[in-house]
């Protein structure tokens, strides 16, 4: 008997499983699967810091959430209408968050005793009637599993029963009606190397779309229908690997050799290890013994005339502090992308914060400042990566593009460009070649307009020069003392990264009415949920805009009249307040701020309410 | 020039620099590489003879002076790029292995050298200074060891002797100090030698060794800080009564010393090395220096032999050893990777994995 297909406009789903269930990998599988269908989709990976922590705890529970539609969407959902819970500490910590008659699928076969009690459970929620407000499925999937791979040679019962994961997948691709080719191919290729796990997996897999299809736990399944995106070639990618592939392209496109240096830190490690993969652009890596290091060599590789690159998180970026206002002296191009995670310190490595905006502001002594770049959205961190690369060479700077953790590992389908359409670099700068003062080169003679000094690379003969941090004296670059000449000095370099403001697009509020009275201003990873909160305030029939910044430092020229063109200025920000201090100082605004640092994307419903108690107000 | 030594010459112009326009090539002399700025050190310092040397030294390097980068960190000995008339960078305390690492990987051709201190080098800088050594960049590191911290003005330094008293140790120094060559030669370091400020022959003969070699090219240099610590080094520096405390080691010569020649050194059974009377234990006996033994026990032995110089101290060569080069492993890697999959195209990868089309 065929079963019932329900057509869903959108639907949140999250895997929700020990560290060493795989629910990332899932939840990834699922997401291509998804995306390749058409769907407009986002996504939001939660996983703790541990690698491995004690199996069967709620510290362990690692989870995997996505958002997929047949309309255009903006976040990965605000609480899943679907929850997928392979143990007892995965439900404990997840169904709070599951919509009211939300369906929920569990690993019956694990809620014994003992993971029962290392989850804190007194008694079993399936069967003490907790969970009579959804609809649950409970599924015996290490069972089935241990059923479907039953046959395969080479492996325990432990190593077998790994693959219950796929089993999940398998079910899930069933009931909402996503493609399998794809992800049979994906598991051959991933376990290519070891037959029996691939096929172990591969059976899984298959067991789940057949359970789902046959037995009468389940009446039917969904159907989401592909979204109507512009016209064009798309693929899902991640905030880090639109980071890398930025990287690549900013390459590319400046015809300059990329040196990248890092140093292992969650988030930022998986840009290091993606550009350790494209040498065959050219691109040269190294992975040094230090934070500082990285940052050391990025310069070092910049003086040579490459572009020197170095990616971290904060930790990262407070040891880097020093050899960035270096670069900020001696006025090199450089390129430092900062991963936020929650702080201070340690903080939590897994988790998105927005804490970095001020430390890149002003985390140097003295007065050094530098552009600082801020992409909105996964695909964004992209263009936001070329954009960096062009600041830092055409104005011989280091640049510091804000990335965090939720665009890191979060996806949505990017629609890839022509590598010919992309911004050409080449305009940015070019090496100088001849002296410039009377039979001398002075390295400090500066372009009148965009007042960058010449970058003279060694190699070049009769340019032969010295830099370093000390004070140079304007124009000639030798070592100075001058209190008049420092001062100059001081504005000159303030003075060309205030000009870049002439160089960027105006600040250009989306406001559909153009008579909003309450402006949302935002920076970074909490355009989603903003541009989410608008439309839920709008479909109300209230009247908001929202602006959201890209270039952090020097803003936008007009930034300061758009602000003050509405009665109400709202900034939220996942931290306590950093581009809202930014503003009201830099512009004597009233602006209010919402804060949250839970380590957790705003949701949509929360910011909708935050708005509405200020279109209350005004 | 030929590739075993170990400098790039870029445009392999060879033998002079082509002066910009002229096209004609002229042989450079040490003037040619003295800069326009006033040299800033205290009258009298250990660096001005050092500065002196390696000007002197540069037109036998035969490198166009535009292919030559000289990178240090902070102190005195750091304000040495200034007074080269070559392209040079003055960076930031200890991190100047780090800068030249970036710059060696991204211009393996260029000749680099890092001019640095001992507080530069080995305590605030430590870190890079090993990590460059253990990966063999290609740089020559002419670390300056005047057992003080002189720019900050007289606090001690890590080679500092303990007991020492200083500014910031009124009851003396109680941090035990560094032994530059054997932390080198711990580091893994495939050139390591050490020499004087004041021994002009000297130090001219350990830099050509050293531009002979590929790899990490660790001098130390006792150089005399006239205003914090003068004398540092009299028992062997001294020009008269430190001779007879030089031991210079020389590759395959036995090792012998002192006035007359009358002292050597020999190998104990316990791997450690022994001075002694050459007349008493006989000449054969005496330890054969060799310089390119791969594993570095007896270099390290050798270093041990004076921990401070205080007494008979080793100057020389204590090991030359050839190892890949980092840089050239890493410029290899790109090779390889072009060789197998041919130049990198933009488009190819950004299409790459799952896509689909929207039409």
């Amino acid at each position: 008997m065929a079963k019932a297909v329900q057509e869903i406009d959108q639907v949140v789903i999250r895997f929700a499983g020990d560290s060493g269930d795989g629910m990332q990998v899932t939840g990834d599988r699922f997401t291509n699967a998804t995306a390749i269908l058409g769907n407009d989709l986002a996504t939001l990976p939660d996983f703790p810091a541990e690698i491995r922590a004690p199996a069967g705890s709620l510290a362990g529970v690692s989870g995997f959430q996505l958002h997929f539609a047949d309309h255009d969407i903006l976040t990965p959902g605000d609480s899943p209408s679907v929850l997928v819970a392979m143990n007892p500490a995965a439900l404990k910590t997840n169904v709070g968050d599951l919509t009211a008659g939300g369906t929920l699928i569990v690993n019956e076969d694990v809620f014994d005793e003992r993971n029962l009690a290392k989850a804190g459970y007194d008694a079993n929620p399936l069967t003490d009637g907790s969970l009579a407000g959804y609809q649950v499925f409970q599924v015996p999937l290490n069972k089935l599993t241990l059923g479907a791979v039953d046959g395969v040679e080479g492996l325990n019962s432990k190593e077998l029963l790994r693959s219950r994961n796929m089993f999940a997948l398998g079910l899930l691709s069933w009931m909402f009606s996503r493609p399998t080719d794809g992800s049979e191919g994906w598991i051959q290729t991933k376990f290519g190397k070891n037959p029996a796990v691939a096929e172990a997996n591969l059976k899984a897999f298959r067991a789940g779309v057949a359970f789902g299809e046959t037995t009468e736990v389940f009446t039917q399944s969904f159907i989401v229908k592909p979204a109507t995106l512009a016209p064009g070639t798309y693929r899902n990618v991640t905030g880090n690997t639109a980071i890398s592939l930025g990287l690549v392209a900013a390459s590319v496109r400046s015809g300059l050799q990329l040196v990248l240096a890092g140093y292992p830190i969650t988030p930022a490690s998986d840009v290091l290890q993606d550009l350790a993969q494209h040498k065959a652009f050219g691109i040269k890596t190294m992975q040094c013994e230090d934070e500082i290091a990285s940052a050391g060599a990025a310069l070092g590789a910049s003086f040579a005339g490459s572009l020197g690159v170095t990616v971290t998180s904060g930790p990262g970026l407070d040891l880097k502090s020093e050899t960035i206002g270096l670069a900020v002296s001696v006025e090199l191009p450089m390129l430092i992308l900062d991963i936020q995670r929650a702080g201070p310190s340690t903080g939590m490595p897994t988790k998105t914060e927005q804490g970095d905006l001020l430390h890149a502001m002003f985390g140097r002594h003295g007065e050094a400042p530098l552009p600082i770049v801020a992409p909105s959205t996964p695909a964004d961190c992209f263009d936001m990566v070329i954009e960096g690369a062009r600041l830092a060479l055409k104005y011989r700077t280091p640049v510091i593009v804000l990335s965090d953790a939720f665009l890191a590992t979060g996806s949505e389908p990017w629609k890839i460009p022509d590598a010919a359409s992309l911004p050409d670099l080449t305009q940015a700068f070019s090496f100088a070649t001849e002296q410039n003062a009377d039979g001398e080169f002075w390295p400090f003679i500066r372009d009148p307009e965009t007042l960058a000094r010449p970058w003279a690379i060694p190699g070049t003969p009769g340019l032969e020069h010295r830099i370093g941090g000390l004070e140079k004296s304007d124009g000639k670059g030798d070592v100075a003392y001058d209190p008049e000449n420092h001062h100059k000095m001081t504005l000159l370099r303030a003075a060309k990264i205030a000009g870049i403001a002439k160089d960027i697009p105006q600040a250009q509020a989306e406001d559909p009415d153009g008579d909003a009275s309450v402006l949302v201003l935002g920076w970074g990873s909490t355009f989603g949920p903003i541009r989410a909160a608008c439309r839920r305030v709008r479909k109300n029939g209230h009247k908001v805009a929202h602006l959201h910044l890209r270039h952090m430092n020097p803003f936008p020229s007009n930034l300061g009249e758009v602000l003050g063109s509405y009665k109400r200025v709202v900034v939220p920000e996942n931290n306590l307040g950093q581009l809202l201090k930014l503003v009201r100082a830099e512009f004597l605004v009233d602006a209010r701020g919402y804060h949250k640092v839970t380590g957790t994307p705003f949701k949509a419903a929360e910011l909708e309410s935050v708005l509405l108690e200020h279109l209350g107000e005004v | 020039m030929t590739e075993a030594n170990g400098h790039g010459n870029g445009n392999g112009s060879g033998g002079g620099t082509p002066h910009p326009g002229s096209g004609v090539e002229v042989q450079l002399t040490k003037k040619d590489f003295e800069s326009d700025q006033d040299v800033r050190w205290c009258p009298g310092c250990g660096d001005y003879a050092i500065l002196a040397t390696v000007q002197g030294f540069m037109p036998e390097l035969n490198v166009p002076r535009e292919n030559i980068v000289f990178i240090s960190g902070i102190g005195c000995a750091a304000r040495f790029p200034y007074y080269m008339e070559t392209y040079g960078f003055h960076s930031i305390h200890g991190r100047a292995p780090a800068l030249a690492s970036g710059l060696a990987v991204a211009r393996p051709e260029l000749d680099v050298w890092v001019v640095t201190g001992d507080g530069d080098a080995l305590s605030i800088g430590g870190n890079h200074l090993i990590h460059s050594m253990r990966r063999n960049v290609n740089l020559t590191v002419l670390m300056f060891n005047n057992q003080i911290y002189g720019l900050t003005k007289g606090q001690y330094s890590p080679t500092s002797e303990i007991g020492k008293v200083t500014k910031s140790t009124p009851f003396g120094s109680t941090d035990y100090p560094f032994n530059p060559v054997s932390l080198a030669l711990g580091a893994e370091c495939t050139f390591v030698a050490r020499t004087i400020d004041n021994d002009r022959k000297h130090l001219t003969d350990i830099l050509r060794k050293a531009v002979a070699h590929r790899g990490t090219k660790f001098i130390e240099i006792y150089q005399n800080c006239n205003i914090f610590n003068d004398g540092a080094f009299d028992a062997v520096r001294d020009v008269r009564s430190g001779r007879g405390n030089r031991i210079y080691l020389e590759h395959g010569k036995p090792i012998r010393f002192g006035q007359g020649e009358d002292k050597g050194v020999v190998a104990t059974g316990d791997g450690t090395l022994r001075i002694v009377d050459v007349e008493e234990v006989g000449e054969e006996r005496l330890l054969v220096h060799d310089e390119s033994a791969l594993d570095a026990t007896r270099a390290f032995a050798l270093s041990r032999l004076a921990h401070t110089p205080t007494g008979p101290t080793p100057i020389g060569v204590f090991r030359s050893v050839q190892r890949p080069v980092y840089e050239d492993l890493v410029t290899q890697q790109v090779e390889m990777a072009r060789e197998r999959s041919g130049a990198g195209d933009l488009d190819k990868l950004l299409h790459a994995g799952e896509t689909w089309t929207v039409s």
